[in-house]
């Protein structure tokens, strides 16, 4: 490592400097660096490490826990489907309930009293009446409302018309509930991050000639990203396990699924841990995915990235690669 | 001074007033800048040196009066006997020939240094991206940054900063170009750098209003002088008679505080 001559600028020993230093710059050339050595942090770890064996042995080796049974339906047809639904009404509601939310959180900062007073009323309400109701009003609607039609109000003319019940299946109950729900709650993080960024950036924008859409999406949406992402991938996973409060509607999707199996089956325990097991994957995928557009919203905002663990690796292995090499 | 003779960027400003709810902090100004023109405007925190800066595009909506630039209203359109307000399109269009400075520079940080000037040519103007790439090397070259043109802002000094900042204004090839204390957030020492790069606009024909507290700089490059107290216009002049001779007692007081006594007129 060559490196290591031009850096080393550790402060002289007490016996002076080494007998070959001609010139300034050589003077420590055959000191190497050592980085601190760090006894607890060992420590620390050793202890954790003993409690992570310790639980996974009682995990491993406790027969209740039924692996074999897990491993029989963790990737049964039907287990598959209810995560596939799972994951689709995840997509779907997460991205239709931010893009409302965004703008909802637009209309709120907008100089509108009206769109004002509308976003405020639908966070309102649906932040303030539980998502299980909401749900199932939305399956009823048909009790409610009989036909749903498109025409001139006070007159007979009807463009279009069908009945509720048709046009609410499980699935769009779900989705609308879901959706609604996520919208208000997703309007209040993008309002939060907008808010934070500089006052300045919009006049600058201003003063360019940018047109409103584009200092909206292009100037202050990226700036505000850095705030609004830890809170949205949060609401996101939430999302991922709150789609399970759908058995109401008996909409087959990964929990409800599992359930029917279990009162089949009777293995409760072994079929909450697929279930549960699923969760976890979902949740480990969609962090990665959090670290990469967190780390790509970060662009400007610190003056240096670090480094991800990929790059670590890679760096790591490389160096010692060559170490090998040298030696 | 002598400069070729400009034809576009004449500003006229005609009682202008300005309040913030039940404040008037413009009250009535009129001033005209010929074409090619450098005006600086000097005066008391709190005078309205900002806020007159930011009616001229129509950042600040005026109370009354008129600001026109090459003889059409900014931010309105007269239509009988009434101004009726432009529509946004309209004004962004009107600002696109109009840059500004900001004391705090706001440059978008999470675009580079290239990126920040190219934004406005084409999204405000339409260019195309290769176009706009060649126009922002050839600016942060005239500013001294072509080798820091994938920098983050975060990432340059503060002068280098605003340097990027008057690139950023200078690509829409303004007509008017408008400063707000460019230099008041930056250390002493990199003052001098974004004076430099200020002082070769001043050749540039564009027509130029400073508002800054860098009197030696103002005496050096000015055409006109502008003392604005309160709101008003108090006294305007070459630097000459402005600041070796000035006429009244406010702007006496105003000077005597902030030159210092070894600054010598
Ligand atoms: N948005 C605003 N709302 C209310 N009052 C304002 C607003 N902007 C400016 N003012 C007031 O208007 C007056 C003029 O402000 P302005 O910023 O134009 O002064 P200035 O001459 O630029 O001062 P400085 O040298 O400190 O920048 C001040 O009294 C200020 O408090
Ligand atoms: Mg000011």
């Amino acid at each position: 490592m060559s490196s290591t001559a031009t850096r080393a600028l550790l402060p002289p020993g007490a016996q002076g400097p080494p007998p070959a230093a001609a010139d300034a710059v050589p003077r420590y050339s055959q000191y190497h660096l050592v980085g601190s050595r760090h006894p607890w942090r060992w420590a620390g770890t050793a202890l954790v490490a003993l409690l992570v064996i310790g639980v996974a042995w009682s995990l491993i080796t406790n027969p209740r826990w039924e692996w074999a049974v897990v491993g029989q339906w963790f990737t049964a047809q039907s287990v598959l489907h209810g995560l596939g639904e799972t994951l689709r009404l995840t997509a779907i509601s997460g991205i239709l309930g931010f893009v409302l939310g965004f703008l909802l959180a637009l209309m709120r900062l907008s100089g509108s009293p009206l769109l004002v007073a509308v976003s405020w009323t639908f966070s309102w309400i649906f932040r303030s009446t539980p998502l299980l109701v909401q749900m199932l009003l939305w399956y009823n609607l048909g009790y409610l409302y009989e036909k749903v039609s498109v025409g001139i109000p006070f007159t007979d003319v009807r463009f279009f018309e069908v009945p509720t019940t048709t046009l609410i299946s499980q699935f769009a109950a779900a989705v609308l509930g879901l959706t609604l729900n996520q919208a208000a709650y997703s309007a209040e993080i993008i309002r939060g991050g907008i808010l934070s960024v500089d006052q300045g950036q919009l006049e600058a924008a201003a003063a360019l000639g940018i047109p409103a859409w584009r200092r909206s999406t292009g100037i202050v949406l990226p700036q505000a990203m850095r705030a609004i992402l830890p809170t949205a991938f949060n609401e996101i996973i939430g999302l991922v396990k709150g789609t399970s409060i759908v058995y109401v509607l008996a909409y087959s999707e990964l929990f409800y699924t599992v359930q029917v199996i279990y009162n089949r089956t009777q293995q409760v325990l072994p079929l909450l841990l697929v279930a549960t097991l699923w969760y976890v994957v979902i949740t480990s995928v969609l962090s990665v995915f959090q670290y990469y557009i967190e780390r790509y919203y970060a662009k400007g905002a610190v003056r240096t990235l670090p480094l991800t663990p990929l790059q670590k690796a890679r760096k790591y292995l490389s160096t010692h690669a060559a170490g090998k090499v040298t030696r | 001074m002598s400069r070729p003779a400009q034809t576009r960027g004449l500003v006229e400003i005609t009682d202008v007033r300005k309040s913030f709810g039940t404040v008037e902090v413009l009250h009535g100004i009129t001033l005209t800048v010929q074409p090619g023109e450098v005006t600086v405007i000097v005066g008391p925190s709190g005078s309205g040196k900002s806020t007159l800066l930011r009616t001229i595009n129509h950042l600040e909506k005026v109370d009354g009066g008129f600001i026109a630039i090459d003889g059409s209203l900014i931010g309105y359109r007269g239509k009988g006997t009434k101004l009726h307000e432009l529509p946004e399109r309209e004004i962004l269009k009107q600002r696109t020939e109009i840059g500004m400075v900001f004391q705090n520079f706001n440059l978008f940080p999470h675009f580079t240094a290239l990126e920040n000037v190219t934004e406005a040519p084409v999204v405000a103007q339409g260019r195309s991206r290769t176009e706009a790439r060649k126009l922002g090397l050839e600016l942060l070259d005239r500013v001294g940054l072509k080798d820091r043109a994938n920098a983050y802002p975060r990432q340059l000094s503060g002068g280098q900063q605003q340097r990027v900042a008057i690139a950023r204004a200078l690509a829409l090839e303004p007509k008017v170009l408008l400063f707000d204390e460019p230099t008041s957030a930056l250390d002493p020492e990199l003052v001098n750098e974004v004076l430099d790069v200020m002082r070769e606009l001043t050749e540039s024909g564009t027509t130029l209003l400073i508002v800054t507290h860098e009197m030696a700089f103002a005496r050096d490059v000015a055409d006109r002088v502008i003392f604005m107290d309160q709101g008003r216009i108090v006294e305007q002049g070459t630097p000459q008679e402005l600041f070796s001779n000035p006429q009244e007692e406010r702007t006496r007081a105003f000077l005597s505080k902030i030159l210092e006594p070894a600054f010598n007129i």
